[in-house]
């Protein structure tokens, strides 16, 4: 939701719908740890606990963008220094 | 049901007050907002949720499932390793892991990160150390984050700056002359955050907070928005979250215009507008504490501002809920039943999009 309201100016209920309608699941289960847990970890988009491997910091934040189609600065740095377009 | 609670003042101090007693601050709190703001009462339905949102029995409350709200800050992760003078507890860690720690532990929903001096002129200074700090960190946060400080006007006047300062030039009545010195701190400050800017944007910002804009009246406000629109133009993709420093602009200067809107006087709903034009991501909205006044008088004041201020703005409106502002006590350690409250009653009756 932060991602989308900086990104996309998005206020907190459409912020909601889009994040939801992106993540594959209902606006009401956004705060449900066990609902989203999987999700976030089948995405890539980072998970709170540590799991060695999986995406987290900026290659999450690589999906992330891709995900809920927005530019993320951190990211277009990265592709850029490592060579990739897009 | 006693009807007696216990509540506090809007320093902080605890006292006890009766239903009848809190139900006729919140009507004196919103009228008072309404008439300042010219804005609309709460509502009588509206003042009953606020009643029960306040007598609520828990030291702490919460919204409902699916009300949940994002949280945006002024460097709250640094708390953990500084000291005192910025509410922080001193235990010794670097910024990295200070903001993994708030990523992690907090489940922060953003971060944003800040030098110790909190404002954007001596954040010039030392920017090469900044942008390597800033950088470092941004390659391991998941989370949205930002780098902020102070706009912070005075630090330009002197005897902090090489401006003349025109708190003593106006009480000898050298209106034209504290003007002019007003217009130049404005020039030098958007340099500044305009450098400062231009800089984190080349190592990948995910976001530029200007934190307390019009701290020192209407020039303060319209450097903060200059910079923004300039950066916005620059930079059209880097996020720029502005918070103000209070629910009314001084009008220090009193003659300067944005969009052709004189900013002086300005009260939230009236400010995000200016911050909207200017290209503002998300606007943080402040409404000042009255410590002689009691938290339940200050929370239906805020609230009031707050419902006009949303159903004005286009763009996410964050109220700044720290000490002193929007009902939160003025207090070092800031209560937590009054902070739950705040949070509880800015989502459900303010309509906030984020705190």
């Amino acid at each position: 939701m932060a991602w989308t309201q900086l990104a996309l100016k998005m206020k907190i209920n459409d912020a909601k719908q889009y994040v939801a309608n992106k993540l594959g699941i209902g606006v009401g289960s956004l705060t449900d740890e066990d609902t989203v847990r999987p999700v976030r970890e089948d995405l890539g988009i980072g998970i709170l606990t540590a799991v060695p491997g999986r995406p987290a910091g900026i290659s999450a934040k690589l999906k992330i963008a891709e995900l809920l189609d927005i530019n993320i600065n951190s990211v277009d740095l990265f592709k850029n220094n490592i060579g990739i377009s897009g | 049901m006693a009807d007696n609670i216990f509540t506090r003042m809007g320093d902080g101090e605890r006292i006890e007050m009766s239903f009848s007693e809190i139900k006729d601050e919140i009507a004196s709190g919103t009228h008072d907002a309404a008439d300042r703001g010219k804005i609309p009462e709460l509502s009588a339905e509206e003042r009953d949720r606020l009643f029960e949102i306040i007598i609520e029995p828990g030291r702490t409350v919460s919204v409902a499932s699916g009300e949940e709200i994002v949280v945006t800050d002024d460097s709250a992760a640094m708390l953990a390793c500084l000291g005192q003078d910025d509410s922080g507890v001193g235990v010794p860690m670097s910024r990295l892991t200070a903001y993994l720690n708030y990523e992690r532990v907090y489940a922060a929903d953003t971060a944003t990160v800040g030098h110790v001096d909190f404002s954007y002129k001596p954040v010039k200074s030392v920017i090469n150390h900044e942008l390597q700090e800033y950088y470092t960190i941004s390659q391991s946060t998941t989370i949205p984050l930002l780098y902020g400080a102070q706009p912070n006007m005075g630090l330009y006047f002197q005897p902090d700056g090489p401006c003349q300062n025109p708190t003593e030039l106006l009480p000898l009545g050298k209106i034209d002359e504290a003007r002019e010195a007003m217009e130049s701190a404005a020039e030098l400050m958007i340099d500044d955050l305009v450098f400062v800017g231009k800089e984190l944007a080349g190592i990948g910002c995910e976001g530029l907070n200007f934190d307390t804009a019009g701290s020192a009246g209407d020039a303060d406000f319209f450097a903060a928005l200059q910079a923004a629109r300039s950066l916005k133009s620059m930079f059209p993709s880097l996020p720029v979250i502005m918070g103000c420093a209070s629910e009314f602009i001084m009008g220090m200067h009193g003659e300067i215009d944005f969009e052709g809107c004189r900013l002086a006087g300005m009260y939230p709903h009236e400010q995000v507008k200016m911050a909207e034009a200017a290209g503002v991501n998300i606007f943080g909205m402040a409404v000042n504490i009255t410590t002689t006044r009691s938290f339940a008088w200050n929370l239906a004041r805020a609230i009031t501002f707050s419902k006009a201020t949303v159903d004005a703005a286009d763009i996410p409106v964050h109220p700044n809920v720290g000490m002193g502002v929007c009902g939160v006590p003025m207090a070092e350690l800031t209560p937590i039943d009054c902070v739950s409250r705040v949070a509880k009653a800015l989502v459900q009756i303010g309509k906030a999009d984020g705190l």
